[in-house]
């Protein structure tokens, strides 16, 4: 339940006792979600957690993205009203990359190599609007320009393995972004970038998402990031949502886990003998 | 990776063009040496072959029944009693030139021998790869896309049954079931014997000579004779095809692209095809070009079992014969048609896959 | 294992399998015992492996006593009474050309088969993996033009060349052992290569170089170990192709030379009466095909079960 009144009077996006599972080597079910629960209005959360946490496979899941051999239940999944779980493969394709999108983490590997990138943004747009091709590439240049790409016509042409780290994430923000979706989910979008890179990349995302009004998901490992973007923060651990804090009340957070996680935070000129470490309790993996 | 301003080009165009022209004849410099080099090789074991390991290289050549200027001629044609590398620098120009020498069989050149032979063999083996291509491709995405289902299971079993079947064999079987017991399609050769003589031979491949002259009747004669042959050949790369596809399938589309594809909200039939097959063609073509050279060798045994007057034939009765000359200008032929399919392979997949193709920006 | 008395009933005996399966080995002979073991694991819940397994055992068996299965000679028939027989409850699959019952010449005919492919695997897996080795390990002029060889083999179609050999040396059982070995050793070579290449950067190839070991002997100590797993697999996978090959030269007639009752030959022989009396050439291919069958299953699945990357 959330801390702080909703900004807009119905959550854009409802998240209740949300459990994703796959399959182990032993026969049986691991889960890797247990039992999130959260709300989301046209603001910023963030999620942040370890690798195995369970936070990608969180997002996800609101997608329906997840692998064909996992299993996704929950008491309420809801997109404006629309049951995610409940509504058809069609409307949920609809969904996606129109109303609700989702930025991954490489562009290295998140772009399709062998098409050039104005073709997957145009790609973008034509699967949920009517456009003639000329139009839509129009939109597409402009798109570009919109994350800051000085010479949007060149790189139109150009192959994802053609462009930096920088460029291409910022062409896959415009990629997802171009059919001007509510939602934005964001995996660890800087997580491959360089710190300098990482800074640029993310003033372009905070200046679309201020510009347009969406809600984002902002899911990552590095606390101090999320801390500065968004407003509202989950801390995950072993598939659970351990703490649920606002921005400003991160100094003040009560659990263990998001204690020894602050704890760990580099300070510069503190002279930290012996260097602390996380002290993971069996029990908050229960 | 980049530090700073990443969007200025740091390469002006001009430069960039002649980098690239650069670039291009080094690698096709780099190639044509390789190239090269292979197939010196090939004709260093095919004279290895036949000079070297028979104790008498000409009575290898001529048969032991020649007589005596024959085998006279032959040894100084050969150059026996001159070195070894001058032997073989009189080789390899001999066949750079298309001289394989002549056939004791027959007692034509070689050259002309094979050339005659050559298009019904590239008929049977052009036909088989398009049913096996035609086919395996679509196959091997529906295994993929369908994992562990009906069509998976198939591909499975085909691949299996192909890996272990004689193809001899199976066509044998084949000629009994379908000709003899059933009479579906006719028997062995290329063309019943009523139309062999009346047919003007252009091209060599019958299908295109009868349609071109108009004969329909003796083009369903022909190909009659054609189907179960190249079936049997396009069944042999129909079952490597399409595990191929499948393979490569599978693996594009565990691939994060995919998943974004997803995330945009495309349809799956384009993810499919526009997205995982387009990359999967990449390593795919070369597949098809080398399963192509696998059908030449497959119509070894075929062309004996089905009395098929090509390439293969030419070769196992030169075999049986002890036709030395003929035996090793077969042999060059294909080997040559094999790297040229290698080649081919390679260009292929330079030209598909766009991170092989460009110069990398400065980073 | 722990001989403290007082805790002796409350911590119990490690059985053979714990032992095994450990995952803390505490020597290094537990650790091999124990992949050899996870390996057998994963193999044996492959039931077409088992069976290709089993077949393959069969095959050997049936080499080793076929004295005693086969119920009539493969070499004398009875041109009066027995010639061209169907299959019947004398004889199960029938009489050939010659009078000879065809069960008992392909029980015979298993040696043949035995035979070639054990000495092709002799002769062609450790060329092969030496060349590998060595070229990968060695790198620079010597990789080059080793690897140029490998390619000059690669770049003919296995049959083909084998051929050619054949027509060269005559033919006969020897030489056509000969001609698919010299044919076969490319592929492994660029397995072993391949595998060399990946672990002559690791640190421990580097300390043992750093102790000034020989190049010898780690290319023969270190380096060969470690590629061996992914050669035994190919050649195992190999083998189909080996028996298809054998029986195709066999049928050419530039194997074993009649009246050895090579399964190939016989269906050459029996290709001659094929449309009457279709179970002469009928019966030695099903036999091939369930050998090369079982070959591959049991190569798939020591591949699955030894590289499980590699699964599908």
């Amino acid at each position: 339940m959330s801390l702080e009144a909703s900004p807009s009077p119905a959550p854009m996006l409802v998240v209740d006792d949300l459990r994703v599972s796959f399959p182990n080597r032993d026969g049986g079910r691991t889960e890797a979600v247990r039992g999130v629960s959260f709300t989301l209005g046209r603001e910023r959360l963030g999620i942040v957690g370890e690798s195995g946490s369970g936070k990608t496979q969180t997002g996800r899941a609101i997608l329906g993205l997840t692998a064909p051999e996992g299993r996704v239940s929950a008491r309420r999944l809801a997109f404006n009203d629309v049951d995610l779980l409940h509504c058809t493969p069609r409307q949920r394709r609809e969904l996606r990359g129109g109303r609700i999108a989702m930025v991954l983490q490489d562009p290295k590997f998140s772009l399709n190599p062998v098409m050039c990138i104005g073709d997957q943004i145009v790609e973008t747009l034509r699967a949920h609007t009517r456009l003639a091709a000329r139009e839509a590439r129009a939109r597409a240049i402009a798109a570009l320009r919109s994350v800051q790409i000085d010479n949007p016509e060149r790189v139109y042409k150009l192959y994802p393995h053609e462009v930096s780290g920088g460029m291409g994430q910022r062409a896959m923000i415009a990629m997802m972004l171009i059919a001007n979706p509510d939602l934005l989910i964001a995996d660890e979008p800087t997580s491959a970038l360089d710190v300098t890179v990482q800074l640029q990349v993310l003033a372009v995302l905070d200046a679309l998402v201020v510009r347009r009004g969406m809600g984002l998901i902002f899911v990552s490992h590095d606390l101090r990031l999320v801390s500065s973007f968004c407003d509202r923060i989950l801390v995950m651990y072993a598939g659970r949502v351990v703490e649920e804090v606002s921005a400003r009340g991160l100094a003040e957070a009560r659990h263990p886990y998001t204690r020894g996680l602050l704890n760990c935070l580099p300070k510069l000129g503190a002279n930290r003998h012996p260097l602390p470490t996380l002290d993971r309790r069996p029990e908050w993996a229960l | 990776m980049d530090p700073g301003p990443p969007q200025r080009d740091p390469i002006p165009a001009d430069v960039r063009g002649d980098l690239r022209l650069l670039r291009a004849s080094n690698v096709l410099g780099r190639f044509l040496v390789v190239i090269l080099l292979t197939y010196v090789g090939l004709l260093a074991v095919t004279f290895f072959i036949g000079r070297v390991i028979p104790i008498d290289p000409v009575l290898a050549i001529v048969g032991d029944r020649a007589p005596e200027h024959v085998v006279a001629r032959v040894r100084e044609e050969l150059g026996l009693n001159k070195p070894l590398w001058e032997q073989f620098y009189i080789y390899v120009s001999k066949v750079l030139q298309g001289d394989f020498g002549t056939s004791v069989l027959t007692s034509n050149p070689v050259m002309q021998d094979i050339r005659r032979a050559f298009p019904a063999t590239f008929e049977l083996a052009t036909l088989g790869i398009v049913i096996g291509a035609g086919i395996g491709v679509p196959l091997g995405v529906w295994a993929a896309v369908r994992r562990g289902g009906v069509v998976d299971q198939v591909v499975r079993v085909m691949g299996l049954i192909g890996y272990s079947i004689p193809i001899f064999w199976l066509g044998l079987m084949a000629l009994v079931v379908f000709y003899a017991r059933l009479g579906w399609v006719a028997g062995p050769g290329r063309i019943d014997v009523v139309y062999e003589y009346t047919l003007v031979s252009v091209t060599g491949l019958l299908l295109l000579d009868t349609a071109r002259a108009g004969e329909w009747q003796a083009f369903a004669n022909a190909m009659s004779h054609l189907i179960l042959p190249a079936s049997l050949l396009g069944y042999f790369s129909l079952a490597y095809i399409s595990r191929m596809t499948r393979s490569f399938m599978l693996n594009e589309l565990a691939q994060e692209y995919v998943v974004a594809a997803r995330a945009k909200g495309l349809s799956e039939t384009r993810i499919i095809w526009r997205h995982a097959l387009r990359n999967a063609m990449v390593p795919l073509v070369t597949v098809i070009a080398l399963s192509y050279g696998g059908l030449l060798e497959g119509s070894v045994l075929t062309e004996t079992v089905f009395a098929w007057p090509g390439l293969g034939l030419y070769l196992t009765n030169s075999l049986q014969n002890a036709d030395m000359n003929a035996v090793l200008g077969a042999t060059i032929v294909v080997g040559s048609i094999f790297i040229g399919l290698n080649l081919l392979a390679d260009l292929l997949y330079q030209t598909l896959d766009p991170r092989t193709r460009a110069i990398k920006r400065a980073r | 294992m722990t001989d403290n008395s007082a805790r002796n009933d409350a911590v119990p005996r490690e059985s053979l399998h714990e032992w095994l399966m450990s995952d803390r080995p505490r020597s290094r002979r537990q650790a091999s015992f124990g992949r050899a073991y996870g390996a057998w694991r994963t193999f044996s819940r492959n039931r077409l492996a088992i069976l290709g397994l089993l077949i393959v055992i069969g095959l050997v068996l049936t080499a080793v006593f076929a004295n005693v299965l086969a119920p009539y000679s493969p070499y004398i028939g009875d041109l009066r009474t027995t010639r061209l027989l169907p299959p019947s409850a004398a004889h199960w699959f029938g009489t050939d050309d010659q009078g000879r019952d065809i069960l008992s010449r392909i029980i015979f005919g298993s040696r043949i088969t035995l035979f070639v492919v054990i000495l092709v695997a002799i002769l062609a897996a450790p060329i092969g993996l030496a060349v590998g080795t060595v070229a990968g390990y060695a790198g620079g002029l010597l990789d080059a033009a080793l690897m140029r060889i490998t390619d000059i083999f690669l770049a003919f179609p296995r049959l083909i060349l084998a051929l050619a050999f054949v027509a060269a040396l005559g033919p006969g059982i020897e030489n056509a052992v000969l001609a698919i070995a010299i044919t076969s050793w490319p592929p492994y070579a660029r397995i072993a290569r391949a595998e060399t290449l990946t672990i002559r950067r690791t640190d421990y190839i580097a300390a043992v170089q750093l102790i000034g070991a020989s190049p010898w002997r780690i290319v023969w100590r270190h380096i060969m170990p470690l590629c061996l797993s992914s050669v035994i697999v190919r050649v195992t996978l190999d083998m189909a192709g080996i028996i298809l090959t054998a029986a195709g030269l066999g049928f050419l007639g530039l194997g074993a030379q009649p009246p050895m009752p090579e399964w190939g030959a016989m269906i050459a022989n029996g290709r001659l009466y094929v449309l009457d009396q279709w179970w002469v050439a009928a019966a030695p291919g099903a036999a091939i095909f369930v050998v090369s069958l079982a070959f591959n299953l049991l190569g798939d699945g020591m591949r699955d079960a030894l590289d499980p990357k590699a699964a599908k």
